[in-house]
């Protein structure tokens, strides 16, 4: 698994609330029975327009957004169906950060899956960082998990919190399948009882 | 240490909820400052989030660890067109991508050994519609999927919750998962439902008052009255939209209803099993003292058909009232300005009236042969507005045949609907199954999202009561009054 430390990068800024993962990936691209390529379906619906072409207006297509590895999104990102696509959508377009004052649980919990850190800021700062970065889209923030920190443009910094759990093995790149396994016995212990 | 000690003052002298019940009977270990790994007793798995998780599986040369605590169908990409009476289309007739899934995942299953309900068999249909009927949800039982409507068995007693396709690799290696500890909210629902509302309005009403992340780190209790008035199919369209309100799952105390339910279907406890299991499932409810760490309350008794206005499930309101003219919260009045413009609806509308193009009576919300009676009482004798499009899908082929068997099918085909195949169809749109651009459902399904319906479509959720008015008046209407 991608592990994640410490990130610097221009930010896209999303004004959307509720951003759910029917927009991230749209149901049309989850025929496919492999991970790769998912960024192309990424946000298609509001990416281009009807004819196929490129949609100006989206904050994604703008060029002085193009090669962001931040997303600055609204509350409830993430939400509805738990499509891992969504997560894999975000990474394959070149995300490895978004930054929204609340996320759904699915979402958050695959996002850790695959070395996309999400990270919860409050909703004032989050309202602030999209007037900072539409004014200056050439403004950087750092994304450092070690200190639990995002450093805004302007210099300033805020915490975030994060379970230390998910912190080290982001950190660390490791996934839960080889700790859940270290745990055999326990398992087959638990196993050889009876449910009643 | 001071924590410590009240977390055990609690344990020892507070009674537990349903869910910790549940929880605490599952976890496996716990480290000191780490997740619980907890047992997952009941795996269900389908052709769109799995083939990933296999391949993981044989990149890592792995095994699944229980192939027997693992079922798969088929729900999501596949059609449900028909042929003739009783098969749908031919695979050479489907999208490529959406056989080669299906082909896939029978690939998988052959080669893990996990059981396969196959669109060609006699057992087939949306994964949380079969696995009730098959009886293979049962009370206090831990289940995921690789779908968020998995919260769906908690009607049961259950605790179960959607998982992304990495969690599905994870349990098909070691049927367990490495969880957090959710906090718990009841959803306390007094009072008796007026005659024409109906379970999704309770819970359309419940998201509508919480709001589409009012239960995000929860697991609900639905609890009162009301919900044990609730037949099992009603109480799985209510734990099936938990998620909508963003919680981790929902959850019903298991009574009699419940293990009627269960008793003699094909993967139900038998014999001795079947007592003592019982004997558990009565030990489930949550305790009297046993302390929520939210409650909320609805009076059911003042409810009526709720409708959605907006793209989430939260943006509804009942038949008589009307769209916001605005919202206060910031976010909120720019979430229902980003709403109305896509569905082309103005602040301060009345619900009664919304124009209506395409009817969808189906999903694992509204699929079962209960939901399809309901559409049916109203439709009978009529028919459909002309210029609606309006398609029924039952939840399975188990629901299909018994709709036949009373008659359901004639009733919706002499009134214009069609007839499909079992599956997901229109609810998500993976399959052929798409309501154009800039067409209004009236759709009995859980989401709402942009979209969602196919690429355009403006989604107006509702019971199937309701579906089932539209679709005769060409516009949302009080079914009340048809009753």
């Amino acid at each position: 698994m991608a592990s994640f430390t410490t990130l610097t990068s221009t930010a896209a800024p999303l004004r959307v609330e509720n951003v759910d993962t029917d927009q991230i990936i749209p149901a049309k691209y989850l025929t496919a029975v492999t991970k790769e390529g998912m960024g192309l379906g990424c946000f298609s619906n509001w990416r281009y327009l009807e004819d196929g072409s490129s949609n100006p207006e989206f904050s994604l297509n703008q060029p002085q957004f193009a090669g962001a590895q931040i997303l600055v999104a609204g509350r409830n990102f993430g939400s509805g169906s738990s499509r891992e696509h969504a997560v894999w959508a975000l990474t394959d377009y070149g995300f490895r950060s978004v930054i929204a004052p609340a996320f759904a649980d699915i979402f958050y919990n695959n996002s850790f899956k695959n070395g996309l850190l999400p990270v919860v800021l409050p909703e004032a700062t989050v309202t602030q960082l999209w007037a900072t970065l539409e004014a200056n889209p050439s403004a950087s923030i750092t994304v450092d998990l070690p200190s639990q920190t995002v450093t805004l443009p302007d210099g300033s910094s805020t915490g975030f919190e994060i379970d230390p759990f998910r912190k080290a093995c982001m950190l660390e790149g490791v996934d839960d399948l080889g700790y859940i396994m270290k745990r055999d016995a326990a398992i087959a212990a638990y196993e050889a009882k009876p449910a009643y | 240490m001071q924590d410590l000690c009240k977390a055990y003052m609690k344990e020892a002298l507070m009674g537990k909820t349903l869910f910790e019940k549940v929880w605490d009977a599952h976890v496996v270990a716990q480290d000191a400052g780490a997740p619980a790994v907890l047992y997952i007793d009941t795996h269900l798995i389908h052709e769109v989030t799995s083939p990933q998780a296999f391949s993981m599986l044989r990149e890592r040369g792995l095994q699944v660890r229980q192939p027997h605590k693992t079922f798969a169908t088929m729900d999501h990409s596949i059609p449900t067109r028909m042929a003739n009476a009783t098969d749908v289309i031919p695979l050479e007739m489907w999208g490529a991508e959406q056989a080669n899934q299906v082909q896939t995942l029978r690939k998988n299953c052959a080669d893990f050994g996990v059981t396969l309900w196959d669109i060609n068999g006699e057992v087939q249909g949306v994964v949380h519609v079969v696995g009730p009927e098959m009886g293979i949800t049962h009370p206090g039982m831990t289940i995921v999927c690789g779908d968020s409507h998995t919260s769906t068995h908690g009607a049961f007693g259950a605790l179960a919750f959607g998982i992304g396709t990495s969690e599905v690799g994870h349990v098909l290696a070691s049927q367990c998962l490495l969880q957090s500890k959710p906090k718990t909210m009841a959803v306390n629902v007094s009072g008796k439902l007026e005659r024409g509302v109906t379970a999704k309005d309770i819970i359309l009403a419940i998201i509508a008052q919480i709001g589409a992340d009012g239960g995000t780190g929860y697991v609900l209790e639905y609890r009162g009255e009301a919900i044990e008035a609730l037949s099992m199919a009603e109480r799985m369209t209510i734990c099936n939209m938990s998620i909508e309100a963003g919680a981790r799952a929902g959850m019903i105390a298991p009574d009699q209803t419940t293990f009627d339910f269960v008793e003699g279907r094909p993967y139900a406890p038998k014999g001795e099993d079947w007592t003592r299991a019982v004997a558990y499932w009565k030990t489930l409810p949550s305790d009297a003292d046993a302390v929520f760490d939210r409650e909320i309350h609805l009076d059911a008794s003042q409810l009526e058909p709720m409708v959605t206005y907006g793209t989430n499930p939260g943006q509804g309101t009942g038949i008589s009232g009307h769209i916001p003219e605005s919202l206060e919260n910031p976010a909120q009045q720019r979430a229902l300005t980003s709403a109305l413009e896509y569905m082309g609806l103005q602040a301060g509308q009345a619900i009664d009236g919304l124009p209506v193009d395409v009817v969808f009576i189906g999903s694992c919300t509204n699929g079962r042969l209960e939901d399809l009676r309901l559409a049916a009482g109203i439709v009978k004798g009529k028919r459909i507005s002309s210029g609606v499009l309006g398609i029924v899908v039952p939840g399975s082929k188990d629901v299909r045949n018994k709709a036949e068997a009373e008659g359901l099918d004639q009733i919706f085909i002499s009134a214009g609907f069609e007839w499909r195949g079992a599956g997901c169809s229109m609810c998500l749109a993976m399959n052929e199954d798409k309501a154009g651009a800039g067409k209004y459902v009236a759709s009995t399904s859980n989401r709402n999202f942009q979209g969602r319906q196919g690429p355009g479509s403006r989604s107006l959720l509702m019971s199937p009561l309701m579906a089932a008015a539209a679709a005769v008046s060409g516009r949302v209407v009080d079914v009340r009054q048809m009753l």
